[in-house]
């Protein structure tokens, strides 16, 4: 006799699904009898796993509006779990890498369709994916490479999770290859909490590595910089990372995992222009940026106000970079070294603009 | 990156398309924008309302940075 497979679903974006690049990204969901791009990777993986149906969504429909998104998924979703004859037993999602706004996109789904349909979920991210923050407490997420270049592994690890999802298996981050949720399980240990801790407190006294059993979560937040008093005499500076350069992009920078920034000059140009500047990101369409770059970086809007007398000055240099899959401590470089030569010139705050 | 600059003592306003990505990473001056693709215009509009939309957006932007916050804010 033959075993029935399991039946999954599987989310991904336009991209993964070959609906289209950028210019797909505000397409609604939409459903695909059987596997698709990725999904037929996961049916690789584990000979008993089918994919049953693929849904698929642009980043932008989803991201620009994450519960109107998720509605619309669950929505196609109800619609066709009406008519299978197999109901569920597992969605997968992605694998996102590092790309924000599908992993937003794929740890949203996820947690709607455990909590409003009961079926468990399980994405892949790599552990700076903003999404991570937000959801690792209701989604299990495999650890995945930061891009595409990690595809095999983190299918490898989706679908081994997932399956023990299914079979109800507690998943252990550290033997599971998950992202840390930060619930408690309980297990029993040789000794008891007090020798423990007095062990751990001798080996501090001596100056030993110790590893502490319960790791306090790092929050990286800054204290809000005081406001701006007199807005009529100061100096402002526009910073985008939506990767609005000069035509020609003059220093290269890179349309996705920039290493690096551009310094140019804005003084005495009054707005951008389709023939002055241009968009090098890879992740967003660029043709409404590149018809008009003041969408992206608002020279218009801030010399109409600087006229008007609204603030002091705008500074004569604006910095920008791409901002698409860069890692976070090449971010805070980026940061420190253009606040330190805004601080240095006199510029007091700044507008800083993201697509 | 507006977090550093923010910790170099500038109040930065971080116009954004994806205000949970900015809340999650940490910015403190949040002005919500149009859309990922043109998040300071609207190409369906007429030009005259697109400049009126992107003009309000920067106006905001500078109450955001003459307002003494206490703690994450989204100025919407």
């Amino acid at each position: 006799m033959m075993t029935r497979k399991t039946p999954v679903i599987h989310y991904m974006n336009q991209f993964f699904a070959g609906i289209g690049a950028e210019e797909q990204a505000g397409a609604r969901p939409m459903w695909f009898d059987g596997s698709k791009g990725p999904g037929r990777l996961l049916e690789s993986a584990d000979s008993e796993l089918q994919v049953i149906g693929t849904i698929a969504a642009g980043d932008n429909f989803m991201a620009e509006n994450l519960e109107a998104g998720v509605d619309a998924v669950l929505a196609l979703l109800d619609t066709h779990l009406a008519e299978a004859a197999d109901r569920p037993k597992l969605l997968l999602a992605g694998p996102a890498f590092n790309a924000g706004r599908y992993g937003m996109a794929c740890a949203a789904v996820c947690m709607a369709v455990q909590e409003r349909l009961g079926i468990p979920a399980v994405t892949a991210l790599h552990p700076e994916n903003p999404a991570v923050d937000n959801y690792r407490r209701q989604v299990t997420i495999v650890r995945a490479a930061s891009n595409v270049m990690g595809m095999q592994d983190a299918v490898d690890g989706m679908v081994r999770v997932g399956m023990k999802r299914v079979r109800g298996e507690p998943i252990v981050a550290a033997a599971d290859g998950t992202l840390l949720r930060g619930l408690r399980q309980n297990h029993f240990a040789a000794s008891s909490g007090a020798e423990r801790a007095l062990a751990m407190l001798l080996k501090k006294l001596s100056g030993e590595q110790f590893e502490t059993e319960y790791a306090m979560p790092v929050f990286d937040r800054v204290p809000p910089a005081p406001a701006i008093k007199d807005l009529a005499t100061a100096t402002l500076a526009i910073v985008t990372s939506g990767g609005i350069v000069p035509h020609g992009n003059p220093d290269r920078i890179e349309s996705a995992s920039a290493s690096k920034f551009g310094a140019y000059s804005i003084a005495g140009l009054d707005s951008l222009t389709a023939e002055t500047h241009q968009s090098v990101h890879g992740g967003y369409d660029p043709t409404y940026a590149n018809a008009d770059p003041n969408r992206v970086l608002p020279l218009d809007a801030l010399r109409a106000l600087e006229r008007a007398g609204r603030f002091g000055r705008l500074h004569d240099i604006y910095y920008a970079t791409v901002g698409n899959a860069t890692s976070v401590r090449r971010a805070v470089r980026f940061g420190q070294e253009i606040a330190a030569m805004l601080v240095n010139v006199g510029v007091q705050a700044v507008v800083f603009t993201s697509t | 990156m507006v977090k550093e600059f923010e910790r170099a003592g500038l109040p930065t306003a971080h116009i954004c398309s994806i205000v949970p990505i900015s809340k999650t990473v940490g910015a403190n001056r949040i002005v919500p924008a149009v859309a990922i693709p043109h998040p300071l215009g609207d190409p369906k509009k007429p030009p005259d309302e697109e400049r009126a939309i992107r003009l309000a957006l920067v106006e905001r932007a500078l109450e955001a940075i003459t307002t003494e916050i206490q703690a994450q804010t989204v100025f919407d």
